[in-house]
């Protein structure tokens, strides 16, 4: 079950786990194919490009493994899809619930990960 | 990229996206410029079952599809944007982006078309996600057994309150009038429904809470009462406005915002065309989006030639 981008997808615990591990830098956001993931999706798409130096990932929310995400302390009082999280050398440093802008996502990227 | 088009649209909903599919196909040179995510509303959309042709659809898949169809053509997009100035008038146009580039043209279609009108009550930039949400079929199951609002009285409120009792133990309707503006069928299934009560003549002032939402300031409108509830999430569907914020003083708007074209979609500005919802119209749908972009492209492809031949001749 993997959802229908172009990102890097995270389908298990085993994959999630190595690429937090291999990447020193990394987003992901684990959602749905609905209205409010879908705008995320499409602008870490975008960045891809820009910030070479950040992993960009996706994971279903459905998915059993999504559990290592929807049971985080960090999503603890989260109530919208998609949950996303930024990790820094395998910690969460940062984590948002529901829609995002570009700018939005930027300045976290900025801030915690540089350009 | 050649930063000289013949025709720039702005907005990559329905509307745009069809206009840049008529145009690219017809050889003129185009590029869409785009706030947020290619397909607009489309993607708010989970089934579109009412566009001919297509019996079931998600609304990304179809803005998927138009937005590959456009770039078969040769149309160029560029989304994830804002644009920062218009100047419309004269014949070549220009629109200056974000990050100061500069694209001129021969003739614009403005498709910016509508967005969710927030209350703009405090706390609710802060507690959306953690509380509040603006899509029931993407956060419903997050209120399982909760009490929950639902503000509104359209169409879509009095259908996602009825859709929302599957997981929430309580739905109170919290609508600003004394009654429903939605369908007759809409509000009698919501009364008919145990777990749905209403509020009426009442608006949230505030939103309160200290890592998620708790609860709300509720404002009785004639009497300026307040009172304050407590609630586990509230759901806001209060209509839609026109993305037009930033065409005010430049374009002729009548005074709900909404852009005023003639039938073949031109603007009050020579070569300025419109398309989909931001424009005057009853109807806003996706067929009529496709309609408008249609329009526009057709008739603005037939500028854009006039001009060129006349320059031609000129030399
Ligand atoms: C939840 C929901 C369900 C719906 N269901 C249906 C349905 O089942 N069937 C149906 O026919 N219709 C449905 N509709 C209505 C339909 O989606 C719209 O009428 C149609 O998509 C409008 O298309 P548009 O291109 O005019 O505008 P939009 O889809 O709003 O697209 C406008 C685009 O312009 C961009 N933009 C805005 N301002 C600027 C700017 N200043 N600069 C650059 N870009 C800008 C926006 O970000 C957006 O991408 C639904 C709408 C919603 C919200």
């Amino acid at each position: 079950m993997s959802l229908k981008t172009n990102l890097t997808h995270i389908e298990s615990l085993e994959d999630h786990k190595s690429v937090i591990e291999n990447n020193e830098n990394v987003m992901v956001c684990c959602g749905r194919m609905g209205p409010m993931c879908i705008p995320v999706y499409d602008v870490m798409e975008e960045l891809e490009n820009e910030y070479t130096n950040i992993k960009f990932a996706d994971m279903p929310f459905d998915s059993p493994d999504a559990r290592v995400i929807r049971d985080l302390a960090e999503c603890r009082n989260f109530s919208g899809l998609p949950f996303t999280v930024y990790y820094k050398n395998g910690k969460v440093v940062k984590a948002t619930s529901s829609i995002q802008t570009r700018d939005q996502v930027t300045s976290i990227l900025d801030e915690q990960f540089g350009k | 990229m050649d930063n000289h088009f013949d025709s720039i649209i702005i907005g990559a909903g329905a509307a745009g996206l069809t206009a840049g599919i008529y145009l690219s196909r017809a050889k003129v040179s185009t590029l869409i410029l785009n706030e947020g995510t290619v397909g607009g509303q489309l993607v708010l959309t989970h089934e579109v079952a009412n566009y001919p042709g297509v019996e079931h659809v998600s609304g990304y898949e179809l803005a998927r599809t138009m937005k590959q169809q456009a770039i078969s053509f040769g149309c160029k997009i560029r989304s994830n944007l804002k644009v920062t100035s218009l100047q419309l008038e004269g014949e070549i146009k220009s629109v200056e982006i974000n990050n100061k580039e500069t694209f001129t043209a021969h003739s614009v279609i403005i498709a910016t078309g509508g967005k969710s009108r927030m209350i703009g009550a405090p706390g609710e930039a802060e507690f959306k996600g953690r509380g509040i949400s603006y899509c029931a079929t993407c956060d419903g199951d997050f209120f399982q057994d909760k009490e929950i609002i639902v503000v509104g009285g359209g169409n879509a409120a009095l259908e996602e309150a009825v859709s929302l009792t599957k997981y929430a133990s309580k739905v109170t309707i919290v609508h600003q009038f004394d009654h429903f503006q939605a369908f007759e069928h809409y509000s009698d299934e919501a009364k008919k429904n145990e777990k749905i009560n209403f509020i009426m003549e009442t608006k949230i002032t505030q939103f309160m809470g200290d890592e998620k939402l708790q609860s709300v300031t509720l404002e009785h409108i004639p009497s300026g009462d307040l009172s304050e509830m407590k609630i586990d999430g509230v759901f806001i569907f209060i209509g839609y406005v026109p993305n037009t914020e930033s065409l005010e003083g430049i374009i002729a708007l009548n005074p709900n915002k909404e852009i005023i074209v003639n039938s073949n979609m031109e603007t009050n500005i020579t070569g300025v065309f419109a398309a989909g919802d931001s424009i005057v119209k009853r109807f806003r749908q996706v067929t009529t989006a496709v309609a408008d972009g249609t329009i526009a492209a057709l008739v603005s492809a037939d500028y854009i030639n006039n001009i060129k031949k006349q320059s031609e001749v000129l030399v």
